[in-house]
């Protein structure tokens, strides 16, 4: 720890208003290592009671159509082409073509490259920053990994903006983080929101990937949570799904109590974004119980709460077809994208 | 639309297929009982479930002689290995009829079906598994050579775990090789019921277990009975003392298990928001109907107004209703009469001066209920902190140090269970070390395993159920060949006096 010339990080308010005006790397690891514990086996043991509530009839169609809303579309691959990210977005706007009272996603999204077309196929139902309609976010700062200098993740982002992304996912320095400079990445998020700045001076939302699966332990899950928070993050979100494991409700949970907790001190809401791995509706009625029971249902909106899925959504839309026939069909009767 | 009020998930009761009228289960058959029968109701609703036969004086002669002849000629004549084969089928039959169990445990004692589902009935199978595996192995349990079976023991059990306390006492009886009188709780007789069915289903030999129904009256006529070697209650501080002086002297080996009030301590470095999942899990598990339940929450002052505010608003998601709901977290209290005395502490607690919280929870019209209530600013010597109130109530004290949690902890008659909320390792050791209870929770509370031995201190009872131990209660063992067995000349007399 370095007492002798502490680094000053950059200015941010929420961290300020926080710690106070003397911001150092000390107080930001006095801060967040005096966090309360986790107890791995009693998190776990909460999931897993919050995964046994049963969720039927009327809630259960409500739960359908709301895990739609708060769906961002995703396809993170390097194969991906414009012609892949034009069929994603006619999946966004229109879910199920066989039932037009199915809800659109929040958002899609894609590699910052991509925005550009994501722009061009959404045309009108592009929200630009309106809340109406859907949002395009864009991965940036050198997803997944986030091993380039910052110089390369701030143009990385900047560009995804200028091209018409509504949001970004950044990616922490999870090097930096094990390694204990949370004044690094703390700096970095706070840069990465400076570059969320449009010309008109509104900021594109920043959503801030722990990527959890490489933190190894709930207790710095949690510091990585009110890092990302205290830096200006208006969404903390748990993985690429480049890295197994990727979202578990635990870790999910963990991070409902963080935002709840920052609520509860602040009156703040904070988002949270469960990515990867999350691939049938009964998996994501589990998530939006823990939301619920932990946060509050104000949560479930998508300024608040978002799935980063691709192959979940046709299991959804199974699952409302089978409540509005009376029988299951099969993977022939939704599309692929 | 509320998501919150989840639409309704009910296990449908259909799924049992009850009878009218229950006998005593005596000698592998139903039979009629010589008392007045009484109806057995639903906690929830006061619905009406079915008759059940109410076994007098003679009634409780027949129970146990039938058990001596089964110890006599059947039982004690099998290998440990055949005893085993037969525990095993009952754990797999329990497994079997799972579903139908919990839903039974639920409507008769009111518990949320979630408990029921995933605690009690799964922790059922595991107690007979457990002991099913000990049966051949005695020789080598520690308890020195050749321990040898009791003969029929008399078994008494409350009504807060009805199958599950059947299961304590069941199995590591017939695993060291005894024969069984049980009585069930007069409340809640129906598992025990349905379990004597799953011991014709399984070809138990007649008369190994034999289960007779009734009230207080029955249970004293079955301690007593002169032909009985070993007693096993779970119950009251009250009924225990009385049992401890009526067998006094008698050569029965006696084990209780009776109350508690116990002390679920909260360091200021405890992993936060599980601990206030284990505060909740303690004390309003089973609606607080558990004799190890933390009642007594002694929380570290400088956190005492962060956990008690996480726990209010923690508390205002619970959600209290029909125990059949998949969905419902407190069920009903399961009794008037228990409701009664829940209701009568509380308003003296709120008499003496502490701070009344409750959840702020619909409350069903028909049937027993009570809310889960927070009383905080508690002292040492009020009774809400000194008694058992063996409902959803939770009273709340803070301490300085670890000295004085220590010592707040220990002031009590009672010495069952104990619960450690820390981050730190070291100091949990060091402060369980000097807790005065039978169990001790470190970040976790009532969590149960039948390899685990389970039972108290002082008031809270004696002798050790689950575990190694747990098969002692059971065994004459060279460790204490000094006691007598049952005078063989009481046997002789009862024998010739019982005719069936």
């Amino acid at each position: 720890m370095t007492l002798v010339n502490p680094v000053v990080l950059a200015p941010a308010a929420r961290a300020i208003q926080m710690l106070g005006g003397d911001l150092t790397e000390t107080s930001l690891r006095l801060h967040l290592e005096g966090l309360s514990g986790v107890d791995a086996v009693g998190l776990e043991e909460r999931a897993a009671a919050l995964g046994t509530r049963s969720i039927k009839t009327a809630s259960k169609a409500w739960a359908l159509d709301k895990i739609i809303e708060l769906i961002d579309l995703t396809t993170l691959e390097g194969a991906d082409t414009p012609g892949k990210v034009r069929s994603l977005v006619a999946k966004a706007m229109t879910p199920d073509p066989g039932d037009m009272t199915t809800p659109r996603v929040a958002a899609v999204c894609v590699y910052g490259d991509m925005v550009p077309y994501a722009v061009d196929a959404l045309g009108a139902a592009h929200s630009r920053g309106t809340g109406n309609g859907i949002n395009i976010a864009a991965v940036a700062t050198a997803f997944p990994s986030g091993r380039a200098s910052l110089r390369v993740k701030l143009a990385d982002t900047a560009d995804a903006v200028a091209a018409g992304a509504d949001e970004i996912d950044m990616v922490i320095d999870r090097g930096a983080f094990l390694s204990g400079r949370y004044g690094q990445v703390f700096d970095d998020i706070v840069a990465v929101k400076e570059a969320c700045r449009r010309e008109n001076g509104t900021y594109a939302h920043l959503k801030v990937i722990l990527e959890t699966g490489e933190l190894n332990t709930y207790d710095n899950v949690r510091r990585a949570s009110w890092l990302a928070i205290l830096a200006g993050g208006d969404f903390i979100k748990t993985s690429t799904g480049k890295v197994a494991p990727a979202a578990t409700l635990p870790v999910t949970l963990l991070m409902l109590q963080v935002v709840r907790d920052w609520h509860h001190l602040t009156g703040e809401r904070i988002g949270v974004k469960p990515a990867g791995g999350i691939r049938t509706s009964k998996d994501a009625i589990k998530y939006l119980v823990t939301v619920a029971e932990t946060a509050g249902e104000e949560w479930l909106t998508p300024s608040l709460f978002r799935f980063g899925a691709s192959s979940l959504l046709n299991d959804v839309l199974l699952q409302r077809q089978k409540i509005r026939t009376g029988h299951y069909s099969g993977p022939d009767y939704v599309t692929v994208d | 639309m509320n998501f919150l009020e989840y639409a309704p998930a009910p296990e449908s009761p259909s799924i049992l297929h009850l009878r009218k009228e229950y006998g005593l289960f005596i000698d592998g058959e139903f039979v009629k009982g010589h008392g007045k029968p009484f109806a057995t109701i639903s906690p929830s609703s006061e619905k009406h479930i079915a008759q059940i036969a109410n076994a007098n004086a003679k009634d409780v002669d027949v129970a146990v002689a039938a058990a001596r002849r089964a110890y006599d000629r059947t039982w004690s004549k099998l290998s440990g290995a055949d005893r085993g084969k037969f525990l095993f089928r009952i754990a797999r039959l329990v497994q079997e009829r799972a579903r139908e169990l919990a839903v039974a445990e639920s409507l008769d004692n009111g518990k949320p079906i979630k408990e029921s589902r995933d605690v009690d009935v799964p922790l059922v199978a595991a107690w007979f598994f457990y002991y099913a595996g000990w049966a051949d192995k005695l020789d080598y349990a520690g308890l020195g050579a050749s321990p040898a079976a009791l003969g029929v023991a008399a078994q008494v059990i409350p009504w807060n775990f009805p199958l599950l306390m059947l299961a304590w006492k069941i199995a590591p009886a017939l695993a060291a090789g005894n024969t069984v009188v049980l009585k069930p709780a007069e409340t809640t007789p129906l598992t025990a019921l349905l379990f004597a069915e799953i011991l014709q289903q399984a070809e138990l030999p007649a008369g190994v277990v034999n289960i007779l129904t009734g009230a207080g009256d029955t249970g004293a006529a079955l301690v007593n009975h002169p032909d009985v070697n070993k007693v096993a209650f779970t119950g009251s501080t009250a009924v225990g003392r009385a049992i401890a002086k009526s067998t006094a002297g008698t050569g029965k080996k006696l084990t209780l298990e009776l109350g508690g009030k116990a002390a679920n301590i909260v360091f200021d470095d405890a992993p936060i928001d599980q601990a206030v999942e284990g505060i909740v899990n303690g004390i309003f598990f089973n609606q607080g109907h558990v004799c190890c339940a933390g009642s007594r929450l002694l929380v570290q002052e400088n956190i005492h107004e962060e956990v008690v505010d996480r726990l209010k608003r923690r508390l205002s998601t619970l959600r209290l209703g029909d125990p059949l709901d998949k969905n419902t977290d407190i069920g009903a209290i399961n009794s008037r009469e228990q409701l009664d005395r829940i209701r009568e502490l509380s308003d003296i607690g709120e008499a003496e001066g502490a701070d009344r919280w409750t959840a702020d929870c619909a409350i069903p019209e028909n049937g027993f209920w009570f809310a889960p209530t927070i009383f905080d600013n508690v002292s040492t010597s009020s009774r809400i902190a000194r008694e058992e109130i063996f409902g959803p109530v939770l009273s709340v004290l803070t301490f300085r140090t670890p000295a004085e949690a220590i010592s707040k902890a220990n002031n009590t008659p009672y010495g069952l269970s104990a619960g450690i909320w820390s981050d730190k390792g070291s100091k949990i050791l060091a402060v369980a070390d000097q807790l005065k209870a039978g169990v001790i929770w470190a970040n976790t509370f009532n969590r149960f395993d039948p390899a685990s031995p389970f039972g108290g201190y002082k008031e809270s009872g004696y002798g050790r159920e689950g575990g190694r131990h747990g098969l002692a209660a059971y065994l004459q063992t060279s460790i204490d060949a000094g006691a007598s067995r049952t005078p063989v000349a009481a046997r002789t007399t009862i024998t010739k006096k019982v005719t069936k």
